[in-house]
């Protein structure tokens, strides 16, 4: 593929949401706008999917070489002034988190056409969808910090929108958290941020990798606020307070978004930014990350035995699986970062599929109270079934997508060697059957027993929307259980530059 | 030394425009003594001098009254800057000013004349080369501001305002002159590059307490203007007590003409070692009460009031960084001043679009109101209240108004550039306490929950409005939901709400276009 061509992809990915967005907005056809934004959702998919066309990754071995070599680049001035520049890109650790977030937007849209959830017009919540999904695949794509920045707020007004405007009964004050922490997180972004371009002068995310051009001081300053930004977004433990009530009175959508890939920008943005401008930072923090990391593994896990709402529980799992991508990271080794990475589309993909599938429930079953919800294989079989699937996922079934970025999270642990990070990988596992033991406590409460009332009344059909919706999620949840090659192929070469540069 | 000297009439042209737009005012009042000429009269001076000034700071700088090497008027780059924005803003205003005109209890003729003559005062600021001059700009331009804020006959919240208003203000000035006569008594020297070289080349001028307390005096003076804390209690009061249109202008040009006075001073004549930590300290806590108080407010004009008070703060923030030697080479200087200046201009195009919003979805000639009677607005007015939304949202310094982030951005930039770090953070922080409140706002607008039925409310007019029904009925948002008085010319409706619609998209549509373009504001800032 032509270096012209991957570069008008690469601003369509952006542009079709945005023009998609202000289309349906503007559109008065409540219908007609839903189906607009949808269609405008694949076409984003459909941008993104040739990305990976032509993406060789030319300059491997040639050394000097950069430590950032995106396969298409857009590179623009913005605001000289601020050091701002409209430079895109993507590589093999960014393309996969693409394709996933265009994929879970337009799953989300098409199941907007097929239901409204109570609250505001359809219409304005596929455009809030796309407009997240904009700031999304920018924040993936940037590869300028300033713009970086950017893109990371640009998501934060929207999902509080569809909190506020869609969400459930506790809504005001589970967005109004959302919004502080997460705005809390990137102000400390910002000044990060800046603290890497006044000490570098240049904000190029493809110069600064590798930490060349920054001093100690700067760099252990500069990840000490970015890792800290990021571990409020990912959420790592004690900074993800927010999450649980986010995710429970989000809409099935806005769940589905949160969960699938908003939780990621703070993963790929530890790995992009903090872990590749400030090394030296990284290797500094690691041991701090990597016990967080474990603490948020076990009180996730711990906390989920004790859930008695269905989507609060597998809101609290996120806690758990997203701080096995976070050990992952904080190893700073290619095993560990590998990991980091397939866990991360991994989590995307089972929890988008989850929260599909508590939101199937609960609307039909009219409540998420765990204990009002037995029996459920006895009334909707397949229901179950596919519940009992995602939960087999999570919990990190061989075969199955959850394995391997749990498993290689703790298999980096241990390669690291050392009293502290063979403690951390043994309570790792332990939280892993942990994750087993809640979501197992979790199947035998919900499809087994006898049916409840409420539980009754639903019926044994899926509707075909629904199974057009979270067939894509089923299939890619064997697909990468079974050839994790599909994510690690492309990851391979970027994480080891990016690793190339330490000591 | 000659005395006779040559003065130079084009650089003295925009002050001209607009001293002869108060006069042009007051003749069309006297002679055709029908408001809608005499508005106009003032709309077009607002338009001839901001026309006359951008005219002007086109062609380089120019400097006039000089003793010596030093000028009492230097109208360059910055000074031209302020004089459009005065003008512009003078102009913003005038448009918001249709519905109090029209409730009848405001008398135009006056009330357009005070206004052109604060606009006089504050298109000369810019241009001050020394103390005096600085000064009596400053009060020309606030002095009308004393009786706009109390003019609306038989009101007496307006006249409370007032007085709170004049008296805090007339000590600011008091202090600032006794410090400008001492800073005249220790140095000999009132003009500010005077001022600054003296201060340069004798650095024992400093060791002197009457120099330390003739500076800080300056300081505090000028920063009363400002509304920083600790010298900000009348900011609610007053904004809350004046018609909307004059709070509007109070928050924005006689908060644009305390910044530039400050810069000035700070910047040409003052010893930053000194300054810098007396602002600092000032920024610190003015961003975080102001932040706080606006927490707990329940009426929208006192939290626009209490979020301009911390909005101030981030203001002041760049020159916090002088504090410090890092932050006191020239570099690091230029950047603090070119961000204050920037944030500043951002800072009130967003604030002009807040109350152009405000006076949209109220009542006409309402005031305020509380935050109650705004809730579910958007199902009235969804463009105004996408208006209103878009200012906060912008003033918070999220997207989609990127005007208010890249004004953030830059002044976070500038402190980092000039090694406060920790200042840095504060402004992250509160940026956080911010959002707070504007989301309180803005998602009240949107709320379904408990729809107000309020714009009928008798106690939501105050004044004589209330007894008028007409007047009420005629105002587009009362009579979409209000009482079943339909007024008897559908179009009349559209005419007379028109001026407001239009300044709101303006300040809408300019607060987008610097929000992604903001090198514009950038360049400006920095000349």
């Amino acid at each position: 593929m032509s270096g012209l061509m991957g570069q008008v992809l690469l601003v369509a990915v952006l542009a079709v949401p945005a023009a998609g967005a202000a289309v349906v907005a503007a559109l008065r056809h409540d219908r007609a706008a839903r189906l607009v934004g949808t269609v405008a959702a694949g076409l984003t998919l459909v941008a993104a999917l040739p990305l990976v066309v032509g993406g060789d990754d030319a300059g491997a071995g040639t050394d000097p070489s950069p430590a950032v070599r995106p396969w298409h680049q857009v590179d623009l001035p913005w605001v000289p002034g601020l050091d701002l520049r409209f430079h895109l890109g993507v590589d093999g650790i960014s393309w996969p988190l693409v394709v996933l977030t265009a994929l879970l937007t337009l799953l989300c849209c098409g199941y907007t056409l097929w239901k409204v959830p109570s609250g505001g017009s359809g219409r304005a919540l596929v455009a809030l969808l796309l407009v997240v999904e904009v700031g999304i695949l920018g924040t993936f794509l940037a590869l300028d910090l300033v713009l970086f920045f950017v893109f990371f707020e640009v998501v934060l007004l929207p999902m509080y929108a569809i909190i506020v405007g869609w969400g459930g009964p506790d809504r005001y004050r589970a967005a109004r958290k959302f919004a502080l922490y997460t705005l809390f997180g990137s102000v400390l972004l910002l000044v990060g941020v800046l603290v890497v371009v006044t000490a570098a002068g240049t904000a190029d995310i493809v110069a600064l990798t590798g930490g060349t051009g920054l001093s100690r001081g700067p760099q252990l300053a500069a990840f000490t606020l970015l890792a800290l930004a990021f571990a409020v977004k990912s959420p790592l433990w004690p900074l993800h307070s927010w999450l649980p009530d986010a995710h429970t009175q989000a809409p099935t959508v806005g769940s589905v978004i949160l969960a699938g890939v908003l939780l990621k920008m703070g993963t790929y943005g530890l790995i992009r930014v903090a872990v590749g401008v400030a090394p030296e930072g990284a290797e500094w923090a690691a041991p701090v990350l990597g016990v967080l990391a474990v603490a948020a593994i076990l009180v996730g896990s711990l906390v989920c035995l004790a859930q008695t709402e269905l989507k609060r529980l597998i809101a609290y799992s996120s806690v758990g699986h997203m701080g096995f991508v976070l050990l992952g990271v904080a190893t700073l080794t290619g095993t560990g970062l590998r990991a980091a990475l397939i866990g991360n589309i991994a989590h995307g993909i089972i929890t988008g599929l989850l929260f599909f599938l508590a939101g199937a429930i609960k609307d039909r079953a009219h409540t998420g109270d765990l204990a009002d919800l037995s029996g459920l294989r006895e009334t909707a079989p397949r229901l179950a079934g596919l519940l009992g699937f995602a939960a087999v996922a999570s919990l990190g079934l061989p075969g199955l997508a959850g394995f391997w970025g749990e498993a290689f999270a703790v298999v980096a642990a241990v390669r690291v060697g050392g009293p502290l990070w063979l403690t951390l990988a043994v309570l790792a596992a332990l939280g892993g059957a942990l994750t087993a033991a809640y979501l197992l406590r979790l199947l035998r409460q919900v499809t087994h027993g006898r049916a409840s009332s409420a539980v009754a009344q639903v019926g044994p059909g899926v509707a075909r929307a629904e199974l057009l919706t979270w067939a894509p999620l089923v299939l890619l949840t064997l697909a990468v259980g079974l050839a994790p090659i599909l994510v690690l192929g492309v990851a391979q070469v970027p994480v080891d530059a990016l690793l190339a540069g330490r000591p | 030394m000659s005395m006779v000297q040559i003065v130079d009439n084009v650089a003295l042209l925009p002050a001209y425009l607009a001293a002869g737009t108060a006069v042009l005012v007051l003749l069309a009042d006297l002679l055709v003594a029908r408001a809608r000429v005499t508005v106009s009269a003032a709309a077009l001076g607002a338009l001839a001098t901001a026309t006359g000034a951008i005219f002007v700071g086109g062609g380089g700088e120019r400097r006039t009254f000089c003793v010596g090497a030093d000028c009492s008027y230097v109208f360059g780059g910055r000074a031209a800057l302020v004089a459009v924005l005065v003008a512009l803003l003078t102009l913003g205003v005038l448009g918001l000013s249709g519905p109090l005109l029209r409730a009848g209890a405001t008398p135009v003729g006056e009330y357009c004349f005070l206004l052109a003559a604060s606009m006089t005062g504050g298109v000369a600021l810019g241009a001050a080369g020394d103390l005096i001059t600085l000064i009596v700009a400053l009060e020309t331009l606030t002095l009308p501001l004393y009786v706009l804020v109390g003019l609306r006959r038989g009101n007496l919240a307006s006249i409370e305002a007032a007085v709170t208003f004049f008296v805090v203000s007339v000590v600011a000035t008091t202090l600032t002159l006794l410090g400008a006569a001492l800073l005249y008594a220790s140095t000999g020297a009132l003009h500010l590059g005077r001022l600054g070289v003296l201060f340069a080349e004798q650095p024992e001028l400093l060791d002197i307490p009457l120099t330390t307390v003739a500076v800080a005096l300056v300081v505090v003076g000028l920063t009363v203007k400002v509304a920083a804390v600790p010298f900000h209690a009348w900011a609610p009061t007053t904004y809350d007590g004046a018609p909307l249109p004059v709070a509007a202008y109070l928050s924005t040009v006689s908060k644009l003409g305390g910044v530039v006075a400050l810069l000035a001073v700070v910047q040409h004549a003052l010893p930053a070692r000194i300054t810098g930590p007396v602002l600092a300290l000032l920024a610190v806590l003015t961003m975080t009460v102001g932040n706080l108080v606006a927490l707990r407010q329940r009426r929208t004009v006192r939290l626009l009031a209490w979020s301009s008070v911390a909005q101030a703060g981030y203001i002041l923030a760049p020159l916090g960084a002088l504090a410090l030697a890092a932050g006191r080479t020239a570099d690091a200087r230029a950047a603090a001043y070119a961000a204050a200046v920037a944030y500043t201009v951002f800072f009130v195009l967003l604030e002009l679009a807040a109350f152009a919003a405000v006076v949209a979805l109220r009542p006409a000639g309402a005031d305020g109101g509380t935050l109650d009677e705004l809730r579910g607005a958007a199902r009235r007015r969804p463009w105004a209240a996408v208006g209103l939304a878009l200012a906060l949202v912008g003033l918070a310094g999220l997207p989609p108004g990127l005007a208010g982030l890249f004004a953030k951005v830059t002044v976070v930039r500038s402190l980092l550039d000039g090694g406060a770090g920790w200042l840095a953070l504060v402004v992250a922080v509160n940026a956080v306490l911010g959002l707070a409140y504007y989301l309180r706002v803005v998602a009240g607008l949107w709320s379904t929950d408990r729809p107000a039925a309020v714009p009928t409310d008798p106690a939501a007019v105050r004044g004589p409005t209330a007894a008028n029904p007409v007047v009420a009925a005629t105002d587009p948002a009362a009579v979409a939901t209000g009482p079943a008085v339909v007024p008897a010319d559908p179009t009349a409706v559209l005419v007379r709400a028109k001026p407001v619609a239009v300044v709101l998209a303006a300040a809408t549509v300019v607060a987008l276009v610097v929000g992604f373009a903001p090198q514009l504001v950038l360049d400006l800032a920095a000349r």
